[in-house]
């Protein structure tokens, strides 16, 4: 059983190099409460930064190590001064959604300065194998156990034995009362900041060695990883997110051990869902934690939303109806198609993340579910594409709420953490699930879309009855927060303790909210697929999501009319300058981080 | 003392730690219907920990709590407030984006029907079903209980009616307390629970919710108050309990307590006297 000997040293080595990641996250966490989602992208730029280093200014190794530590540590500060230091006073969105919007520009920066190509990131080590009993390791497998083990001891050493250190430790425990005993909070968040960074940016640069290739598909996976570690260990819980990062490492390898390469992410979300269900607060958490405090301010930015007279609404919504009739071309159809569809997407996630407060990151997966629901149903059962794609959104509302009702019982932050696994899980069975859903392959010959028997191919007859689809569901989500389960869901977002106290019970409304939402979001994802022809497991990924997050932002948060108006923003804006497609999440990236900033309540205003 | 009737609630034993302190310590508490008990101490008593333990936001370590006979221990909050209990909430839970009118009608939750048909497993999508289609039986209901909100509001003089479709963000802090209050009445609560209604409020504004305690009780309804204004806590108890440090050190007549060496001791011995505004959490 040499083999198992092996698995288990490349498990715990992997699991070192998460908990380099893990580690920050923790830090960063104790300190402000806040899951920074941005730190895989300095992993990333850790990478790339020692790409400079070993293949184009040739450093020795330990030059290597401290180039990269030190410029990780100046980007991390960077991130802390100019993203979130100004949002210290701000409701607690704010930062959530600058960290997702940092590290989208980050990455985005990172692929455009060295193109989306991996590259070969060589290890500066000699390649000889020491035989131990059954197995084998390299000096690169000691030297990431060596990093990791000294640099847990110097975090140990920094935390314990200095005044500084002291001032983390007092400001994660009880931040009101450090700053009362004249603790300068500011300088522990740059402290932390800057600790966090390096240790990410270090451990990118050794995985890059340890794998010999580096690409900028590297950051979002770090950030889950580390975040799966973090969790497992319990938030902000430091020696717990090393445990956490070696069980992980470990479950992974056995995992793969077991049923192949391709399952390893999946083990990493199932033991994070897992966790999450079981033990919320962590594996190392006390089981019974005093209840939180009662939290003063809401999660999203009070706002009173722009008024839009009916009449105006109504002259828009028939403009755009006669659009067709009107001498426009092709290609302004085939934009607006394009918009009404994400408007679609964004309905369902104003619903979600603004009206309900739940902010999902993993909301193309509810497209994914629709898109192969239809599909498959209209490729091999031949039912009309009409049905097909109804039967997508009622499979999307289902599948998607049992999928994220264990999350329901989390906040904030784990809200999203969960929904970004859980949208990631169904990527990844969508890709190993090959019997039903033709795996990597994809499915391509979906039929057109069609309606009571005639196919909708002019380029009108699709822009007529995808409007027609989105203005409906854009009608029915008004008339839903007119409702009772209006003021319910936005009453679970401002305060779930007080509406659990006045008889809400968040798993019920949860559910409608995801379910509604969810049918709003598969329809959007089945006419995506007859009109595409072709999907597959890549077709609806993370970036629609935080696509789909900007729109909302843009739009203001629960607001309807907003949300339509951020998806025509959003996709028509960068058509009519002509931007090119690489530069456009850079794009939705900073859109995003000003929006933080200057307009937290969004155009029309949070409803 | 004397109870004619069996208590609406009791608690017996309750106790709650959180790591080495113990935040409620036994504590025993009848109240009769009708009834308003006060619950004094200094700050940290763990007044508000009670209180917590008797809505359901948090299970007591050992102990039990009655209410109308049955054993409601560690229930969910859903649960309780579905059997009656309402409270306010002592750092003013008012749900922020949402208007007056809203914050109020969210009370009356518990008391939806038509749109809320009990039926299991299905009966969340026929909700969202009948909140889309609003049949008049659903319209119906909501009227009632708009029209109904605004005579809890009216209770409040000129003080909420002219906001009533403003955010509750916009409020002053004495008109969310006021909110809140109007929240709980909406859920035609068989007990209420006050948790110190009158934290920052001016005189005038304190001697105005007093007089609406007093005519809440004279109709009937069963109070439990957590309170630092005793002048109010005299004028309106039945009974007092005085809790520090987690455990009950008096109990009795309004004026008796007050006379109390130990009650004196709890304050005087922690260095406070006078009405302190807040207390922390614990």
């Amino acid at each position: 059983m040499s083999s198992w000997l092996d698995y288990t040293i490349n498990g715990l080595i992997v699991g070192n190099v998460y908990a380099l990641v893990a580690v920050g996250l923790a830090l960063i966490f104790g300190v402000s409460r806040l899951i920074n989602f941005a730190q895989g992208s300095i992993y990333l730029v850790g990478a790339y930064i020692g790409w400079v280093a070993v293949v184009q200014l040739h450093t020795p190794l330990p030059l290597t190590i401290i180039f990269v530590a030190v410029a990780a540590a100046l980007v991390g500060l960077i991130i802390e001064r100019f993203g979130l230091r100004p949002l210290q006073n701000s409701v607690r969105i704010a930062p959530l959604l600058a960290t997702i919007g940092i590290s989208f520009v980050l990455d985005q920066l990172v692929m455009l300065t060295f193109s989306p190509n991996p590259r070969a990131l060589p290890s500066q080590l000699p390649d000889i194998r020491f035989q131990i009993g059954g197995g084998t390791i390299g000096p690169l497998d000691l030297l990431i156990a060596g990093v990791g083990i000294s640099s847990a001891l110097l975090l140990f050493v920094f935390l314990r034995y200095t005044k500084l250190g002291w001032a983390v430790r007092a400001a994660s425990q009880d931040r009101d009362a450090a700053m009362q005993m004249g603790v300068d909070v500011n300088r522990v968040n740059q402290t932390v900041f800057g600790i966090a960074a390096a240790l990410g940016g270090v451990s990118g640069l050794l995985v890059g060695m340890y794998y010999n290739q580096i690409d900028t598909a590297m950051s979002l996976q770090a950030t889950l990883k580390g975040v799966v570690a973090e969790v497992v260990g319990g938030a902000g819980n430091v020696p717990g997110a090393v445990i956490g990062s070696l069980l992980l490492g470990l479950v992974e390898s056995y995992g793969v051990a077991v049923f192949g390469t391709s399952y390893r992410n999946l083990f990493a979300f199932l033991l994070l869902v897992v966790v999450l269900v079981l033990r919320p607060n962590g594996l190392f958490a006390s089981a019974r934690q005093a209840p939180p405090e009662p939290l003063t301010g809401t999660f999203i930015a009070p706002s009173r939303p722009v008024r839009i007279p009916r009449w105006a609404l109504a002259v828009a919504v028939a403009a755009f109806a006669i659009l067709p009739l009107l001498p426009v071309s092709f290609y302004i159809l085939q934009t607006l198609i394009n918009a009404w569809l994400l408007g679609m997407l964004a309905l369902s996630l104003t619903l979600v993340a603004g009206t309900i407060g739940q902010v999902s990151l993993g909301h193309a997966a509810l497209l994914a579910i629709g898109a192969y629901t239809s599909a498959l149903l209209s490729l091999t059962l031949n039912i009309p594409v009409g049905l097909a794609i109804v039967a997508g959104g009622l499979m999307s509302a289902a599948l998607g709420t049992i999928l994220i009702s264990p999350s329901f019982r989390l906040r904030g932050h784990y809200v999203s953490i969960a929904t970004l696994a859980i949208g990631e899980i169904v990527s990844l069975v969508i890709l190993n699930w090959e019997s039903v859903t033709r795996g990597p392959i994809g499915i391509s010959g979906i039929p057109p879309l069609s309606l009571f028997g005639y196919d909708l191919i002019s380029p009108a007859s699709v822009y007529w009855f995808a409007y027609a689809v989105m203005v409906v569901l854009a009608l029915l989500q008004s008339r839903l927060l007119g409702s009772h389960l209006g003021r319910s869901f936005r009453a679970i977002r401002d305060d779930d303790i007080a509406a659990r106290a006045y008889g809400l019970s968040l798993n019920r409304y949860k559910s409608l909210a995801f379910i509604f939402g969810g049918f709003a979001a598969g329809i959007s994802g089945g006419i995506a697929a007859h009109l595409y022809s072709y999907i597959n497991h890549e077709t609806f990924n993370t970036q629609q999501s935080i696509l789909a997050l900007t729109v909302v932002i843009l739009g203001g948060l629960g607001n309807v009319v907003g949300a339509i108006v951020g998806a025509v923003a959003l996709v028509g804006l960068p058509e009519m300058f002509r931007i090119a497609a690489e530069y456009r999440i850079l794009i939705y990236g900073i859109v995003l981080l000003l929006l933080v900033r200057f307009r937290p309540q969004g155009l029309l205003g949070t409803i | 003392m004397g109870q004619p009737h069996a208590p609406l609630l009791s608690l017996r034993g309750l106790t709650r730690r959180f790591g080495g302190l113990t935040a409620v310590d036994g504590i025993d508490l009848d109240l009769a219907k009708g009834g308003l008990v006060s619950i004094i101490g200094p700050n940290g008593a763990g007044k508000t920990t009670l209180f917590n333990l008797v809505t359901g936001l948090d299970r007591p370590d050992a102990g039990t709590v009655n209410f109308e006979g049955h054993d409601i221990t560690g229930l969910s909050p859903e649960r309780l407030a579905a059997q009656g209990i309402a409270r306010t909430f002592q750092l003013g839970r008012v749900f922020g984006n949402l208007s007056v009118m809203d914050n109020v009608l969210i009370g009356a939750h518990t008391r939806l029907r038509a749109v809320k048909p009990a039926v299991p497993v299905i009966g969340p999508l026929l909700e969202l079903g009948l909140a889309l289609l609003r049949p008049s039986s659903v319209r119906d209901e909501e009227e009632r209980l708009r029209e109904e909100i605004k005579a809890i509001l009216a209770r409040f003089g000129e003080r909420l009616l002219p906001r009533i479709d403003q955010p509750a963000y916009s409020l002053s802090y004495a008109n969310r307390r006021r909110v809140e209050i109007a929240r709980a009445l909406a859920l035609k609560p068989r007990l209420l629970l006050l948790d110190e209604p009158t934290a920052g409020m001016n005189p005038s504004e304190t001697a105005e919710m007093q007089t609406l305690v007093a005519e809440l009780k004279a109709e009937g309804l069963t109070i439990l108050l957590i309170e630092h204004k005793l002048e109010m806590v005299m004028r309106l108890s039945d009974r007092v309990i005085v809790m520090d440090e987690g455990k009950k050190i008096a109990e009795g007549p309004g004026e008796a307590v007050r006379g109390d060496p130990k009650v004196i001791e709890a304050y005087l011995g922690h260095g406070l006297s006078g009405t302190p505004e807040q207390e922390s959490a614990a």
